[in-house]
């Protein structure tokens, strides 16, 4: 959800800067150099207690990222600059590389527009004056601040092939011979994404909510006044009253999608063989699960960045052409 | 006069009319009662795992109601040890500790650093800003093992303090008390100036007191964030003595020995999510207000 932050913030940081207050200073321009050497001090005591902590552990890193994925760093802290050799064999002499790219696409594709569909759906429904919609709101967001290990617990009970309960209704409604979810080649990468969409259809729905009362009701009056049915006013009233909120989710749920992880990592850890293995996965099983190939592991992890820079990219600059 | 012919003829609402809005109310509710199944049965289903005997659990026919409520397994966990020397009471400490204190300097340095970027010019301040924000959208995948090189260059591995400063200095705190510092009017800090306080005196007696929910939805919010990572935690803490709550569970899951005890298993699902849950019944105001602020989680 970060790039919600980064975004509003890019935007703010500009408009502000634009309209800086710039007084007639009369004083001396020694008082004034004074004043702002005072002013540069007092700003950055307030500002370094966050700052240290913050450049070290996030500016420092994500500059290192690059460095480390031009050498051959690996568990025995060696390090030797290697050029661009560890991206060669990603993409030439890594077969998983290709695999992880290939199943993160595939829970995007499912992913993204299931729980936008789910998350509009959902909105509409509460979106009117009923008994209990507050709850219902309240509820829907309950998933989304669970803990993940908790979510996987559950759902992998649930899943279960033999036992399960949601195999049982489906045998129950005459399914012979229902998935055998995580556990399956087939049906392991549905069942994440499923579990993906439950947890996070609460969020976006919050997000579809705000938009929705921003939609006039006058609106909705004229078109019912022409006889538009209620599906007429979903396709030509609410529908385009909602198109940036629909865009924002779009590309904040496709760069969720990519970096899709800890999601995968309780429910399957990957398997069933390589069926569940997402791009961020395999940096994590090149540097922490198996061989300590730091480098490698790097290089795919700069792969990532790429990946979502540009979404973040593409979503700044069309909003940025739209407010013009 | 043009009005009154705008408006449409009154109509009294026929018997047929009357039935369509009924069934629709109907339809609604029916909607609604299907996706609160789908959202809140698995934790219906957890919370009622836990009270059954462990046969129980995957009985056919589903088992909604248990015959009898085993309350004494929450108890029994306790004394479990999915780890020799480690059980559900160390990390729920752990967990406690880290949770406090990361909120509590993640509040106090986001705040104060907040200040700073709001309230003081000085040179450099907006680019230094957006460097801040820019990092926000790089995601933590990309830089964990940089990160996890630095860390352990420092020693600071399997160690809680590891945690504590992986999740302490968030950016994410700078930006949400950032925004809503800009809400209040630069006038109040002004005329405190004036009166001769100083910054330091007008950030701790004027700006965090008129901050009160802004530091409720950052405390609230960082304290559920900690309280469930799983992957920092999963990189950094080794030795089962330190884990957090969600380690603990995963360890649980993955040991052989207990992992068939499927009613514990849910017992210790259900303690791991208990406190998130009370905190966000008590705190939904806050929770809905840092969300529509900003986003969550970094």
């Amino acid at each position: 959800m970060s790039e919600v932050v980064a975004e509003a913030a890019l935007v703010e940081g500009k408009t502000q800067a634009g309209v800086r207050y710039r007084a007639k200073d009369k004083t001396p321009r020694s008082r004034r150099s004074k004043l702002r050497l005072r002013n540069t001090l007092l700003g950055w005591s307030f500002i370094a207690p966050n700052f240290i902590g913050f450049a070290l552990l996030t500016l420092l890193p994500i500059l290192a990222l690059f460095y480390v994925s031009f050498t051959d760093w690996n568990a025995f802290g060696q390090a030797n600059w290697i050029g661009l050799d560890n991206f060669r064999r990603l993409f030439t002499k890594e077969p998983n590389f290709e695999i992880a790219l290939k199943n993160t696409l595939y829970y995007t594709v499912l992913h993204v527009p299931l729980t936008m569909a789910a998350s509009l759906g959902l909105a509409i429904l509460l979106n009117r004056k009923l008994k209990g919609v507050t709850f219902f709101r309240t509820a829907a967001f309950f998933p989304y601040i669970c803990s993940i290990v908790a979510v996987a617990v559950v759902w992998n009970a649930l899943f279960h092939p033999e036992y399960g309960p949601i195999n049982e209704v489906l045998r129950f409604i005459g399914i012979d011979d229902p998935p055998r979810w995580t556990v399956s080649k087939e049906w392991a990468m549905p069942a994440v994404v499923i579990v993906g969409t439950w947890r996070e259809m609460g969020y976006y729905m919050l997000l579809y909510l705000a938009g929705l009362q921003t939609i006039p009701r006058e609106q909705y009056e004229a078109a019912s006044l022409d006889g538009a049915s209620s599906w007429q006013q979903f396709l030509y009233v609410t529908w385009p009253g909602l198109r940036p909120q629909t865009f924002f989710i779009a590309v904040m749920l496709t760069i969720g999608s990519m970096k899709v992880f800890d999601l995968v990592l309780v429910m399957t850890d990957g398997g069933p063989g390589t069926a569940t293995l997402v791009l961020s996965q395999l940096i994590w099983n090149k540097s922490f699960k198996e061989t300590g190939q730091f480098g490698y592991a790097s290089s795919i992890a700069v792969v990532l960045f790429v990946i979502c820079l540009v979404f973040t990219l593409v979503q700044f600059f069309v909003n940025k052409r739209n407010q013009k | 006069m043009t009005t009154l012919a705008l408006d449409r003829p009154f109509k009294r609402p026929t018997t047929r009319r009357k039935v369509r809005s009924t069934l629709v109310r109907v339809l609604l509710y029916i909607c609604l009662a299907a996706v609160a199944v789908f959202l809140l049965l698995p934790f219906f289903w957890m919370v009622v795992s836990s009270l059954k005997r462990d046969i129980d659990v995957f009985s056919v026919p589903i088992q909604w109601i248990p015959d009898a409520f085993r309350w004494e397994h929450y108890q029994e966990i306790w004394g479990v040890e999915p780890w020799k020397g480690s059980s559900m009471l160390d990390w729920l400490r752990n967990t406690l500790i880290l949770s406090v204190v990361v909120t509590f300097l993640q509040v106090l340095t986001g705040s104060f650093a907040a200040y700073g970027f709001s309230r003081i010019r000085f040179p450099g301040r907006d680019v230094l800003f957006l460097g801040y924000i820019a990092t926000i959208a790089v995601p933590w995948q990309a830089y964990m093992v940089p990160q996890f090189l630095l860390m352990s260059q420092a020693g600071l591995v399997d160690t809680l303090w590891s945690m504590i400063v992986l999740q302490a200095f968030g950016a994410f705190g700078v930006f949400l008390m950032k925004q809503f510092y800009e809400t209040i009017p630069e006038e109040l800090s002004e005329s405190a100036r004036i009166d001769g306080l100083s910054e330091y005196g007008i950030w701790a007696r004027i700006m965090v007191p008129l901050t009160g929910p802004a530091i409720a939805s950052l405390a609230l919010l960082t304290f559920v964030n900690t309280w469930n990572d799983y992957l920092g935690p999963r990189i950094y803490l080794r030795s089962p003595e330190n884990f957090t709550i969600q380690l603990g569970l995963q360890l649980f899951r993955s040991n052989p020995d207990v992992a068939t005890r499927w009613d514990l298993l849910f017992t210790g699902s259900v303690l791991s999510v208990l406190p998130i849950a009370i905190i966000f019944l008590a705190g939904q105001k806050y929770f809905v207000e840092g969300i529509a602020t900003s986003g969550m989680k970094s």
